[in-house]
């Protein structure tokens, strides 16, 4: 390995990168889908490969090859410097990465139970037990409940003397009921949706959730929005449950705070951020009593690590202080435009990409209100929890987000179910209406395992801690 | 690339190893430059080659798969063992018939050697002059300029073999001014044939008549949709209907034999059309059907793997993604019917409408309606008595692409490739008489 890492960094220095770095990730996943009864996806897939960026002539190349072989590294340094030299045909100026410190340092998951030592058969026994609980209900036409292990190798060398290792271990799980009748298909999800819960923890995580014993009550649910009340549209209060709010904060906060979305970079994809530069430090992002931290040192957190894909140990820092925007997520390149050092949110999906800035942990500092408490003090409004659709413009404003549950809140009481729940806002004046957050007992870390960005596109593994929250004079389903 | 023989030799490697009552083997090839740019220089600039190995094991009816991308002769035997182990321990599924015997696989090219040898000078090139041509302007530009050379090959025990090498070059870009947008984009599988020139121009224009724009109540207007945005509406059909598995599982709006959306409204799967990206057999190794899904506004067909095909008795249409996948069978490479109509007649027909480019981050609200929300992006312009009065900020919609596409006053006579996940599909502008904003932007 060292070798090979060597061969590429000594390849690309004499074909005249003036910093090279490279990556040699080897990654193990296991994936397990139980329907209806049936193991429908038992899969084990391997994938290796080694990545090598260079700065040449002042523009960035980069090249991968799944192949990690001596020849092969000498034919992709080169490779990647001939790319550099020819984005330096199209540049505005040199990139500058700033000082380079070398950093060495090592790097594991703590895991009580490794996932990949856990008998399949028990795995499988976990998710059926789930699923069989799930068809108890008639309405259920689709149960579906899974569980994906991920464990990545990676070692991280560049020209300024840096070398890095890291073992980053996930465990992820969760159910989905569907129900169709009436005309309707509603579903239902536990403990979050869009496939599971996931975060940087051995199988314990798995075992914590309680996958069987939550299931009949999430396939009854199900049934019962096939044929609840449609969620009345109107202006009122809205309570977000977790993990509606993770999504929140992630949509509306974690992409608009990266520093390379801000400077244009993610123009032609998924957009630019209205979180420019000049409202650092003075923008009122939301009331007084928001709090939100960029934290990649949580243990469990999807969005934890040791060191980012540039070699930068991971970090904790302030984005949302009492209210007011006060700080970017970046890499070295960026920061280094504000005057600033990189806080680490450098991050590749894999050998054959490059690093973006990406989420770490993005998360709502807890307030002090108890949850009961919270809904005892709201006259009149709505509850909405897990998140089933979401859309939000090209600058990260105007916002649509739909989620699986609400409820009516009245005279302080949650009243029953209501189905096609969403609500809709632009981002800084829905959070300026924040006025209670619950406290800590409320909160948890939600794992977004697939957080999209750049071409060729990229997945991350972030997280977001959030409890429920309050907000007021919120638009509640669609105007006509 | 790794060529038809090699990966032959690397499948009756893994073929000989597996003591299996059936195995597949799928490769999965891809040597891809991508460069991208913004703000008017080019800022990642990226090459991959990597390939990929999948081995599916069946004994009875208990299935197993594992994947791999090191293809060296310990990890092909560490691959096959694997689907092995995790075939064992699995329960029978019932549903499970056969994977695939062999058919003949009709020949067609979607290869261009010129994309192949495509090199990051060229990239850099087409994405200088779209840069140049934005700044000539006083604008910024953005975009991607991708070349790729794939390699599907797919074998099994049966006797199935079939390889299919493929090409695919896109260029999109965005082109800012400090108050607008303008998008445009040019697919081939030939990357020789994109201009760069006319790519820009297109963007250069919309943005420089968009700039400014004002606010605009939301509500119901009439649209006219260009074809970046018709290919969403395709896409949300086929992600949410078009399958044979979401119709067995309720949760499509394809009631076959019912009319669906408006008269006017034909939609079918052609793997083998060459104006698209042509892909001849799915991932199972079946040689893809031409499949009618709506004809004249009337649900007719659905797309099927040999799955979902074995569960009712049928014969799989071509349509299987990798395996394994509980999404079920996809069609890949859709095609929309024409009318006779063009955009100019469609904005003179118009009383007070609004000119969609393009949509922007699409998402279903009510799978079974296909309602989906999103935003729309990049040149977004209010109509009145027939011509174009000037931009307007975005708009958020909610709308059901179902009663959108009941309610279609006029169908381009021209089609445009757009490129989708696996394949690409060719879609016309549409007129359509009501479509509901539903909220709007600051921008």
């Amino acid at each position: 390995m060292r070798e090979l890492i060597e061969r590429v960094l000594n390849t690309a220095q004499v074909r005249g990168a003036s910093y090279a770095d490279v990556r040699v990730v080897r990654r193990q996943s296991q994936s397990i889908v139980v329907k209806n009864g049936n193991v429908e996806a038992l899969s084990i897939a391997e994938d290796q490969g080694f990545g090598v960026r260079v700065i040449a002539n002042g523009a960035w190349g980069f090249a991968a090859s799944s192949l990690l072989a001596a020849s092969e590294a000498d034919r992709v340094a080169a490779l990647a410097v001939q790319i550099a030299r020819a984005s330096a045909t199209v540049k505005s100026r040199d990139l500058d990465i700033g000082p380079g410190t070398p950093v060495t340092g090592r790097y594991r998951t703590a895991v009580e139970i490794d996932p990949f030592g856990v008998p399949i058969e028990t795995k499988i026994a976990l998710l059926l037990g789930a699923d069989e609980a799930m068809r108890k209900v008639k309405e259920i036409k689709v149960a579906e409940s899974s569980m994906e292990l991920f464990r990545e190798l990676k070692t991280f060398a560049s020209t300024e003397g840096s070398f890095i290792e890291q073992e980053i271990i996930e465990s992820g799980g969760g159910i989905e009921a569907t129900a169709v009748g009436n005309d309707d298909v509603q579903k239902r999800s536990y403990p979050n949706s869009f496939g599971r819960q996931q975060g940087t923890a051995g199988y314990e995580f798995i075992e914590a959730m309680d996958l069987v014993g939550n299931a009949e009550r999430m396939a009854a649910e199900a049934a019962q929005l096939l044929w609840a009340k449609q969620c009345p549209a109107s202006v009122t209060t809205l309570i977000l449950g977790p993990t509606q709010l993770a999504l929140q904060v992630h949509e509306s906060c974690g992409h608009p705070i990266e520093l390379d979305r801000v400077f244009g970079t993610e123009a032609s994809y998924a957009g630019t951020s209205f979180l420019t530069t000049e409202k650092l430090g003075s923008f009122r992002y939301g009331s007084e009593i928001v709090n939100i931290t960029a934290d990649a040192t949580i243990p469990g957190g999807l969005g934890t690590f040791g060191y980012d894909d540039e070699g930068v140990p991971a970090q904790r820092v302030p984005i949302v202080r009492n209210g007011i925007f006060v700080g970017y997520l970046t890499s070295r390149e960026t920061a280094g435009v504000l005057g600033q050092s990189s806080n680490g949110a450098a991050r590749a999906d894999g050998w054959n990409r490059i690093p973006l800035i990406r989420m770490t942990n993005i998360n709502l500092e807890p307030g002090e209100w108890e949850f009961e408490d919270l809904i005892a003090d709201t006259d009149e409004g709505i509850y909405m929890e897990l998140n089933k659709s979401w859309s939000i413009d090209d600058k990260r404003l105007n916002f649509q987000f739909g989620t699986e549950i609400a409820q009516e809140i009245s005279h302080g009481k949650l009243g029953p179910l209501l189905k096609n729940a969403t609500y809709t806002g632009i981002t800084p004046q829905f959070w300026g209406s924040c006025d209670a957050i619950c406290n800590a007992r409320h909160r948890n870390i939600w794992g977004t395992p697939n957080c999209g960005k750049g071409q060729p596109p990229q997945a991350a593994h972030v997280g977001h801690g959030t409890a429920p929250a309050r907000f007021r004079h919120v638009q509640v389903g669609v105007m006509k | 690339m790794l060529g038809k023989e090699r990966i032959r030799a690397v499948f009756e490697q893994v073929l000989a190893i597996s003591p299996a009552d059936q195995t597949e083997v799928l490769f999965l090839g891809e040597d891809s430059g991508l460069t991208r740019f913004a703000n008017s220089h080019i800022h990642q600039n990226v090459a991959q080659n990597n390939a990929e190995l999948r081995v599916r094991v069946v004994f009875g009816k208990k299935i197993g798969v594992a994947s791999t991308n090191d293809l060296s002769v310990e990890s092909i035997k560490r691959v096959v063992e694997s689907a092995i182990t995790i075939a064992k321990l699995q329960r029978e599924n019932p549903d499970f018939v056969s994977l695939p015997a062999p058919a003949p696989v009709p020949q067609v090219t979607g290869y261009a050697p010129r994309t192949a040898s495509f090199t990051p000078e060229a990239r850099a090139k087409a994405a200088g002059l779209v840069c140049r041509k934005a700044v000539e302007n006083k604008l910024i530009a953005s975009g991607a300029f991708y070349t790729g050379a794939n390699e599907l090959a797919v074998a099994n025990s049966l006797g199935v073999f079939a390889y299919h090498p493929s090409t695919v070059a896109e260029l999109n870009t965005v082109i800012m001014s400090d108050s607008s947008a303008g998008y445009a984009d040019a697919v081939s599988l030939d990357a020789q044939e994109i201009d760069p020139e006319a790519v820009a121009a297109e963007a250069v224009d919309k943005a420089l008549r968009s700039r400014n724009p004002t606010g605009l109540e939301p509500g119901e207007y009439e649209v006219i949709l260009e074809e970046y945005a018709v290919f969403d509406i395709l896409e949300f059909l086929a992600y949410l209907g078009f399958s044979a598995l979401a119709v067995q599982e309720g949760r499509s709006f394809m009631k076959l034999g019912q009319k669906v959306v408006g008269d006017n409204i034909s939609i079918w799967d052609d793997g083998f059309s060459p104006g698209g990206l042509p892909l001849p057999f799915d991932f199972e190794g079946v040689p893809r059907q031409k499949v009618p899904l709506i004809d004249k506004g009337v649900a007719v067909g659905l797309v099927y793997d040999s799955y979902t095909a074995g569960k009712e008795g049928k014969a799989s249409t071509g349509h299987a993604l990798p395996a394994p996948n509980t999404y079920g069978p996809m069609p890949v490479n859709l095609w929309m019917g024409t009318g006779q109509s063009d955009k100019e007649e469609m904005l003179k027909s118009t009383k007070r409408g609004i000119w969609v480019t393009r949509f922007h981050y699409t998402r279903p609200i009510h799978p079974l309606k296909v309602i989906v929300t999103g935003m729309t992006r990049d040149g977004t312009f209010l109509v009145e008595n027939g011509e174009i009065v000037g931009p307007i900020k975005n708009l958020r919609f909610t709308q059901s692409y179902l009663e959108a596409l009941a309610s279609v006053e006029l169908i381009g006579a021209q089609t445009k490739l757009e490129r989708g996940p696996m394949g690409g599909s060719r879609v016309p502008a549409l007129k359509v008489s009501r479509f509901n904003f539903s909220g709007a932007t600051e921008f």
